[in-house]
């Protein structure tokens, strides 16, 4: 029975970031659109968005092979599966051993490498221009997102979410200045991760900066609405590693009951509903960047990551 | 009994060199020879295998050769079955490549001698128990290579190459030479047993340290001495290149393990500050030259300098976590380097035969005159992307799991004393991350160059799939890339008698963790499991497909590309590999490699076409090895006044050494 009970926690989890994703995505949109004095979409547009994009005939290039076919679903798996192994109402779930933040943050990769050999698939200029960018963010992003995980581990000891997450609620952590310095870090890396403003415009077209939509400009149909959900993924992906290592409270750790569980969900909605909304109002207030400014603004990131690290090398109390 | 069987396959390599000379010209001689290599391998495959995992080592064998008063012995222990079975599968797999490749060969009596002699010597280095075994193996080694190199002499590059290649080898072996000389002391113990039991004083062991750093280093290709080796792998037939990038490197590890870890008593902090810093240097600028080559095989060279970089990382933390009585973290740090000697050996071997592939069919070397081959060539097309996969570290395949394997030795990092090494682990682990961020990178624009998009020549439109043996040799290399990725924890488990002997201590046994994770230190640390993320990726996608085919849609219509309403069907319009790099390099190559771009616009109205010109200049030539050329040339053309000189003047020079001789003699009692 108890092994029952686990694989539907563990299920749920699964269903649950799937469910949601749309969701925050719609958040930020229609936040953003009253930012600027729209009335913006629907809040539940982008799950209208997708299921019609599922029901279109996809068009696909006469040279497109296999593996533009197939890119759009391993993309959305390996999304998904890194988006469910994050803790989210409550740790310790059945199969939360299986990747440890780096195993996540490298299966990210493995639908990157996908996406960026699809968008050279057809052999256009855009594709490849999407293409190139895209991993030119990525040499940047990783060292200091490796940086992040160094210092978030020294802290708690493991690299396991799991464990990272109870260390932040019951150790005696307290208020340290290297999380502070890696969290500023972790929001640099996250925001040019999923092609937010200043690092990308996810709302435009025909834009000689554009990086993601670029790469997927070929896309249409069911393939585009994989990408669109696997997109929507990762942003809530993002929003749940940032609550699961740095505002873990109300999560469910050693008791796994079902209001435990309920208590969990409802804090943990609640903090990425927040964080939906706090993101449009930092897009918002900076303009989009020229391509060459990004390792301005990663290497910042960087920097401060290196930072906290060296402070805790200094002392483990900072 | 597998000393027995290992000095066989020596022998019978040798015989095989011998009657490939004999017979190398007839048709049938490809096939014989290398059918014969096969078997050999084969058989020391096994051996290697069956030593390693029923541990019946240990076996000392003297040999009836030798220096006069040491005589030379042969012995395999646990360290070297393990690299035998890394020489003897790339052996297997190159010699099977090589039944189909190696037919098309114009000259096979330039390569066919060669290849079972280099295997030989390989194999030999492995089993040697003195230094003088060790040193003519090595050399032996280091000279069936060169003629290798030299297969192709027609073309001035490969000549050059060659050139550069013997001299640094001929630097590498002076510099062990030196190595073993210090090692056997006054006495000229040169038996491996007489210097493990021999203390020696710090400075000694210092420069011992160095000279077997130079000297292991330069065959590995490790910063600044990797300059021979972009010139020299790619110019030798691919399944040669193969085995000089994914093995002969390894063989060089070798060397430098069995120096450093087991034949030197006193490991200090520095030499371990040493090889990280050196191993994270090799490793970024290994994959910052490869990210900027267009040729396909010398690209794959540099990538190998890259993952050498890796493998030396990991050493290195293992000497410091040893040199602070750390031994469980320097086990779990040799195992991830151990580990990753091997996954190297698996995806550098199926790159480059896939190279060999596109190469023979297209007979292109450069990938911005290819393109499109994935509808030409699907199976080597798979394959490769599998390699590409793979040395990117990517999961769920296995050079994730070795480089998570150093990762979790930097993580344990700052736990080290020394404040040298503090600073330097996590420096070391961003270069690491940058490293494999650029590898992605690189290998996104290597497979896509080659294999996607629009067929960019007609050499590229016409190209056909590779024979049967070569797909065999691939599909094999890929499946073992792949079950090393998803149940790490037996090759895990098979290295630990290795950490056992050098270091004193083991990973923890993964055989009986549950559902065959891999739990390097402690499960509430950290864990991976290949086969969940594996299952879990593939149920996800299919049953998503499946779902949205079944209930939604599955209409598929083609059409011309549209290119946000702006299609040209020109073929030049496609990005190229330079394009696709030039924001890295941009970024991160412009200070590092001075790199000078001109671009000569002609005037409105001008008939002539615009030039774009891109000049790198390589940091290692530019300090290190023009001062050295040009230091040699002066100083030889200073003494070659020597040449003239008159009958009592050589008599004089000829007594006047003498007379220092003797004077130094006399000091030195």
């Amino acid at each position: 029975m108890a092994i029952i009970y686990e694989l539907a926690a563990q299920g749920m989890q699964m269903i649950l970031v799937l469910a949601v994703a749309p969701f925050i995505l719609g958040v930020t949109r229609r936040f953003k659109a009253r930012l600027l004095r729209r009335i913006g979409p629907p809040l539940l547009q982008p799950y209208r968005d997708i299921w019609k994009l599922m029901h279109k005939e996809a068009v696909m290039a006469h040279g497109a092979s296999w593996l533009y076919r197939s890119t759009p679903y391993l993309l959305f798996a390996s999304t998904w599966v890194a988006a469910a192994l994050i803790p989210t109402y409550s740790t310790g779930l059945l199969f939360s051993w299986s990747a440890d933040l780096i195993a996540i943050v490298a299966l990210l990769a493995t639908g990157r490498f996908a996406l960026a050999l699809a968008g050279m698939d057809v052999g256009t200029a855009f594709g490849g221009i999407g293409s190139s960018r895209e991993m030119l963010i990525a040499s940047l992003a990783e060292p200091a997102m490796l940086l992040v995980v160094l210092t978030v581990s020294l802290v708690a000891g493991t690299t396991q979410l799991s464990a990272i997450a109870e260390h932040m609620i019951h150790g005696s952590v307290g208020l340290r200045v290297s999380l502070g310095l890696v969290l500023f870090a972790f929001v640099f890396v996250a925001i040019a991760e999923n092609a937010r403003i200043p690092i990308d415009n996810p709302a435009t077209h025909l834009e000689l900066t554009m990086v993601h939509e670029a790469m997927v400009l070929e896309y249409s149909g069911r393939h585009l609405a994989m990408i669109e959900a696997a997109a929507a993924l990762k942003l809530t992906l993002y929003f749940s590693l940032l609550v699961c290592l740095f505002f873990p409270f109300g999560i469910a750790t050693g008791d796994k009951s079902i209001v435990a569980f309920a208590i969990g969900l409802g804090f943990y909605l609640s903090k990425i509903t927040l964080l939906a909304v706090l993101l449009p109002i930092g897009e918002t207030a900076v303009a989009k960047m020229r391509v060459f400014r990004y390792p301005i603004f990663l290497g910042g990131a960087f920097a401060t990551a290196a930072l906290a690290v060296f402070l805790l090398f200094v002392s483990q109390g900072f | 009994m597998p000393i027995r069987v290992g000095l066989a396959c020596v022998a019978a390599y040798l015989v095989a060199a011998v009657l490939a000379a004999a017979v190398g010209g007839r048709r049938v001689a490809p096939v014989l020879i290398y059918g014969a290599m096969t078997a050999v391998s084969a058989v020391g495959l096994g051996s290697a295998l069956f030593a390693l995992v029923t541990g019946d080592l240990k076996t000392q064998l003297a040999l009836p050769l030798g220096l006069p008063l040491s005589g030379g012995s042969v012995r395999i222990d646990a360290l070297s079955a393990f690299f035998l079975l890394v020489v003897n599968l790339g052996g297997v797999a190159a010699s099977v490549y090589g039944l189909g490749y190696g037919r098309h060969e114009r000259s096979p009596l330039r390569v066919l001698p060669y290849i079972p002699a280099y295997l030989a010597g390989m194999n030999l280095v492995l089993m040697a128990d003195d230094a003088f075994t060790f040193l003519v193996a090595w050399e032996f080694m280091s000279l069936a290579s060169w003629a290798l190199v030299l297969a192709d002499h027609r073309r001035e590059e490969n000549a050059r190459a060659a050139y550069i290649y013997i001299v640094m080898a001929s630097a590498g072996t002076l510099c062990l030479l030196l190595t073993f000389g210090l090692l056997a002391g006054p006495d000229g113990g040169y038996a491996f047993a007489a210097m493990r039991e021999t203390v020696e004083p710090p400075l000694i062991a210092g420069l011992v340290f160095l000279l077997a750093l130079a000297g292991a280093g330069s065959k590995a290709g490790l910063a600044p001495l990797h300059i021979w080796l972009p010139l020299a792998h790619p110019a030798a037939p691919s399944h040669v290149s193969a085995l000089m990038s994914g093995v002969m490197t390894k063989v060089a590890i070798y060397g430098f393990i069995r120096i450093v870890f087991d034949l030197v008593n006193a490991p200090a902090s520095w030499m371990s500050l040493i090889v990280v810093a050196l191993g994270g240097i090799t490793a970024v600028l290994g994959v910052l030259y490869a990210l900027l080559q267009q040729d396909i095989k010398r690209l794959l060279a540099y990538s190998t300098v890259e993952n050498v970089g890796i493998v030396f990382v990991g050493l290195g933390l293992a000497l410091a976590f040893r040199a602070h009585d750390m031994s469980v973290p320097a086990a779990l740090a040799l195992t991830a380097a151990l580990l990753h000697v091997l996954n190297h050996s698996f995806f550098k071997s199926l790159l480059f035969f896939g190279a060999g592939a596109v190469v023979h069919a297209s007979g292109e070397r450069d990938m911005e005159r290819l393109g499109g081959l994935i509808h030409r060539m699907p199976h080597t097309a798979v394959v490769f992307l599998i390699g590409c996969a793979a040395i990117s570290a990517l999961p769920p395949l296995n050079g994730f799991v070795s480089e998570w394997m150093t990762f979790q030795a930097i993580l344990v990092g700052p736990q080290l004393p020394h404040w040298g090494l503090k600073l330097i682990v996590p420096a070391v682990g961003a270069l690491l991350a940058l490293a494999t961020a650029f590898a992605a990178a690189c290998f996104v624009k290597l497979f896509g160059m080659i294999f996607l998009g629009r067929a960019r020549t007609p050499a590229a439109r016409t190209a056909h799939d590779a024979d049967g043996f070569s797909l065999a040799a691939m599909y094999g290399l890929a499946a073992l890339c792949f079950l090393s990725g998803i149940v790490p924890g037996i090759l895990i488990d098979v290295l630990a008698p290795v950490a056992q002997t050098l270091v004193g201590a083991r990973v923890p046994e993964q055989s009986g963790v549950a559902w065959l994770s891999v739990v390097p230190i402690a499960a509430s640390r950290s864990s991976y499991n290949g086969l969940v993320i594996f299952s879990f990726l593939i149920c996800s996608g299919v049953l998503t497909a499946m779902v949205i085919h079944r209930y939604a849609t599955r209409a598929t219509r083609r059409s011309a590309f549209w290119d946000c309403g702006y299609p040209d069907p020109s073929l030049a319009t496609q990005y190229s590999g330079s394009s696709f790099v030039m924001p890295i390099r941009r970024v991160f190559g412009t200070a590092l490699f001075d790199i000078r771009e001109t671009v000569d616009m002609p005037p409105p109205g001008a008939r002539r076409p615009a030039r774009f010109s891109l000049k790198i200049f390589d940091p290692a030539w530019r300090f290190a090895y023009g001062p050295a050329t040009r230091a040699v040339w002066t100083i030889a053309g200073k003494l070659n006044r020597l040449q003239f000189l008159t009958i009592r003047r050589y008599l004089t020079l000829v007594f006047a050494a003498l007379i220092v001789l003797l004077i130094v003699v006399a000091a030195w009692r």
